[in-house]
């Protein structure tokens, strides 16, 4: 029984399926260097090491194969937002494959459709773990899913690169995170406002579950350190569509800065609402940091152009890794593809894997746990990063201005690579 | 809350606050319309009235793309024509169902509840193959874009204005077909008693199979006006139709004029309260308050007398 449900947008099955067959059958899917960005190094492809060597623990390894898993929602409410981190993990994986594998191996991955549905989440998980010995899990979007699986992987030992930008409060031997955790993403942000903008007030807005609250909170700490002010702090249910209310608010109390963590299809509603309302965004500073690309295709470029948004990637972002990557990714995907913060976060995933199994010369998961600290990628997309003693990624922080077009112009990046913090001292 | 402000600039805020809680009672009545003739007069729990609207979001959507394409000249009308294939694609397809399933679930308000809920999952699911999973941005035409200035705090949305005439316009339309014409009669004639209806000679099946249209079409119609507030995506209509059940069966089910005056008690007391609490603590005492009055009231605000 197949296990693999096919992605179901239109543009997705016909070479999708194709690409897979190909990747079963362990061939090359795709003529050499037509995924290949020239930047990637291409592997000699060396004698592979002996299974019995590399996998003692009885992964899924032959002498010519790895099987890895890959657990994303592709029906149901998340979809919208997992449909691009399948994408860049196919991509990464077809990539590694036509640089030779990993250690001699060609990956094949299984994929299961996690469904919106935590419970499910797990359920799969363990199935990828326990009956298909997958040697590594890419997937999980929402912090329910990765909390539901959590468990599964430390009691069976697997390994699972998660690509989400969130909260944080968190840690594990059995994850990588390869998204930015909160510190990451909104102090260097919010200095930046503070010294561009010279603001002084601020009004903290989030869809209300954990992450927008636990950001927020991190987010009035460090503006009160800083001696200024929050003027109001709301959150609203999870697709809430009628913002006019609080916008009537933000309008008495005038805040130098909107701080918005509004997520899913509420977000379309509040930018359109706000733009309605009179509300311009090239007067009224706007900082978001849950909007990326794959949103604004639905909030509509046009209303929400002038807003900042802080994260570490961005589509526009110019560098040679980049170029290269948003090529490959069209050329795979499509023309018309967009590809957010997440979606870059995503095709890391695979990458940082491959790494990290060569450092350890292994695939077992113990190994690769503790060779996983120090691991470098400097072909990444979003530019050089590095995995730190958490578990979580040294990355730059950068701000972005949302163009009409529905593209970010980068405007700002940190100097340094901004430390992962997922537990910052008294901000819990 | 309010040190620090001017009479004036409080003044011009209750003015906008009450014109928001406008706003939000004509999404309410357009979104609660269709599904209080499903409900209140087939007696048919139409779980998938959320899937409805956002078929006529999507017809809008694709109709916004044809005029781009190849009559840009006409593209400020083309929300005009969308909102008509709306109407004609939601109805089409609530007649369908309706052949389909629903006629042969009447007087089972339970089993109508799950499939209908069965056909919300499977009409997502085909939105998600068909169009993809990820949200679509409806481009506007520029007349409906932006408010208009009264004073210098005053601004008011345009599109909010729009919603409201389209509310008013379609809740005339159909009181007029309910109360004012041959049709309605015939209809409320088989809500009332379906098999005497019947026996005089009135064709039972047809008025069920237009009635249930007409109720999914002014669905679409309503999708189609939210594109200009909300987002459209496969499951965007889940996150109408908690608020949809709450104002009909406040209303009263059967009650048309209820479904209306319970859309405005509901969003008065909603976005008062949003104003001066959070905006999830607001919906938690909007909750609490329609809870209570049906305590009181089970039947809802308004309570159609028949002999039982």
């Amino acid at each position: 029984m197949s296990s693999d449900h096919t992605p179901t947008s239109p543009q997705l099955n016909g070479p999708e399926s194709a690409l897979r067959r190909k990747l079963l059958l362990g061939m090359a899917a795709l003529p050499a260097a037509a995924l290949l960005p020239g930047l990637l190094p291409r592997a000699a492809f060396a004698q592979a090491p002996a299974t019995s060597a590399v996998n003692t623990t009885g992964l899924a390894v032959t002498d010519s194969t790895v099987r890895v898993g890959i657990l994303h929602s592709v029906t149901g409410t998340m979809a919208i937002s997992e449909t691009g981190s399948v994408q860049a993990e196919k991509l990464a994986i077809a990539q590694i494959n036509e640089m030779g594998g990993v250690l001699g191996r060609k990956i094949e991955f299984i994929q299961e459709d996690g469904a919106s549905d935590w419970p499910n989440f797990a359920e799969k998980a363990k199935k990828l773990l326990v009956n298909d010995k997958a040697a590594a899990v890419f997937g999980c979007w929402t912090s329910a899913s990765r909390k539901a699986v959590l468990p599964v992987f430390e009691q069976y030992n697997g390994m699972l690169y998660y690509p989400t930008f969130y909260e944080g409060l968190e840690q594990s031997k059995n994850v990588i995170y390869t998204g930015q955790e909160a510190t990451q993403q909104i102090l260097a942000g919010i200095d930046w406002v503070v010294k561009e903008k010279q603001a002084k007030s601020f009004y903290l807005l989030g869809s209300d579950y954990i992450w927008p609250r636990t950001s927020n909170k991190i987010a009035r700490k460090h503006i009160e350190k800083n001696s200024l002010k929050v003027v109001g702090e709301e959150y609203f249910p999870l697709g809430h569509t009628q913002f006019n209310s609080v916008i009537n608010k933000i309008k008495l109390t005038k805040p130098d800065v909107i701080y918005a963590i509004i997520v899913g299809g509420s977000n379309v509603a509040f930018y359109k609402q706000l733009k309605a309302a009179g509300i311009d965004l090239s007067k009224q500073t706007l900082v978001t940091i849950s909007v990326t690309e794959d949103e604004i295709l639905g909030i509509g470029g046009e209303n929400i152009a002038g807003a900042y948004a802080c994260m570490k990637y961005f589509q526009s972002l110019d560098n040679p890794n980049n170029k290269a990557f948003v090529q490959a990714f069209k050329k795979m995907w499509g023309e018309n593809i967009v590809i957010g913060d997440v979606t870059q976060a995503a095709y890391l995933g695979p990458w940082l894997w491959k790494l990290t199994v060569e450092k350890a010369g292994s695939f077992d998961v113990d190994k690769v746990a503790a060779a996983s600290p120090g691991i470098e990628f400097q072909q990444a997309p979003e530019g050089y990063v590095r995995i730190h003693e958490n578990h979580h990624l040294w990355s730059k922080t950068r701000v972005g201005k949302a163009k009409a077009d529905g593209q970010y112009e980068v405007i700002y990046e940190t100097a340094d690579l901004m430390e992962p913090d997922p537990f910052p001292k008294g901000y819990q | 809350m309010f040190e620090g402000y001017t009479l004036a600039e409080l003044g011009s805020i209750f003015a906008m606050q009450g014109f928001a809680g406008l706003i939000l009672f004509s999404v309410f009545v357009l979104m609660a319309l269709g599904l209080a003739i499903i409900f209140g007069q087939m007696g048919v729990i139409n779980m998938a009235h959320g899937e409805f609207l956002i078929l006529g979001a999507y017809i809008t959507y694709f109709t916004s793309n044809f005029f781009l394409n190849y009559i840009p000249a006409l593209f400020s009308a083309y929300f005009f024509v969308a909102m008509a294939l709306a109407f004609v694609g939601a109805g089409a397809l609530g007649m369908l169902v309706e052949w389909a399933m629903i006629r042969h679930l009447y007087r089972r308000p339970l089993d109508t509840l799950l499939a209908t809920w069965g056909l919300s999952l499977i009409l997502q699911q085909f939105y998600r193959s068909v169009f993809g999973a990820r949200e679509v941005g409806v481009e506007l035409p520029e007349w409906l874009i932006g408010s208009l200035p009264v004073t210098d705090i005053i601004e008011v949305p345009i599109n909010g204005l729009f919603v409201m005439a389209l509310t008013l316009m379609i809740t005339t339309a159909v009181g007029v077909l309910m109360y004012r014409s041959r049709w309605g009669k015939q209809v409320r004639a088989v809500m009332q008693n379906r098999v005497m209806a019947g026996a005089v000679g009135i064709d039972t099946e047809k008025v069920d199979r237009y009635t249930f249209g007409i109720g999914c079409g002014i669905a679409g119609v309503a999708g189609s006006a939210f594109t200009m507030v909300g987002s459209t995506g496969p499951t965007s209509g889940q996150l109408y139709i908690v608020d949809t059940f709450l104002v009909v069966v406040f209303g009263g089910a059967q009650s048309l004029l209820g479904t209306i005056a319970s859309a405005f008690v509901i969003s008065q007391a909603q976005s008062t309260m949003e104003f001066f609490l959070s905006g999830s603590m607001a919906k938690v005492l909007t909750l609490l308050t329609v809870v209570g009055i049906l305590m009181l009231r089970p039947q809802g605000l308004f309570v159609l007398k028949v002999r039982r």
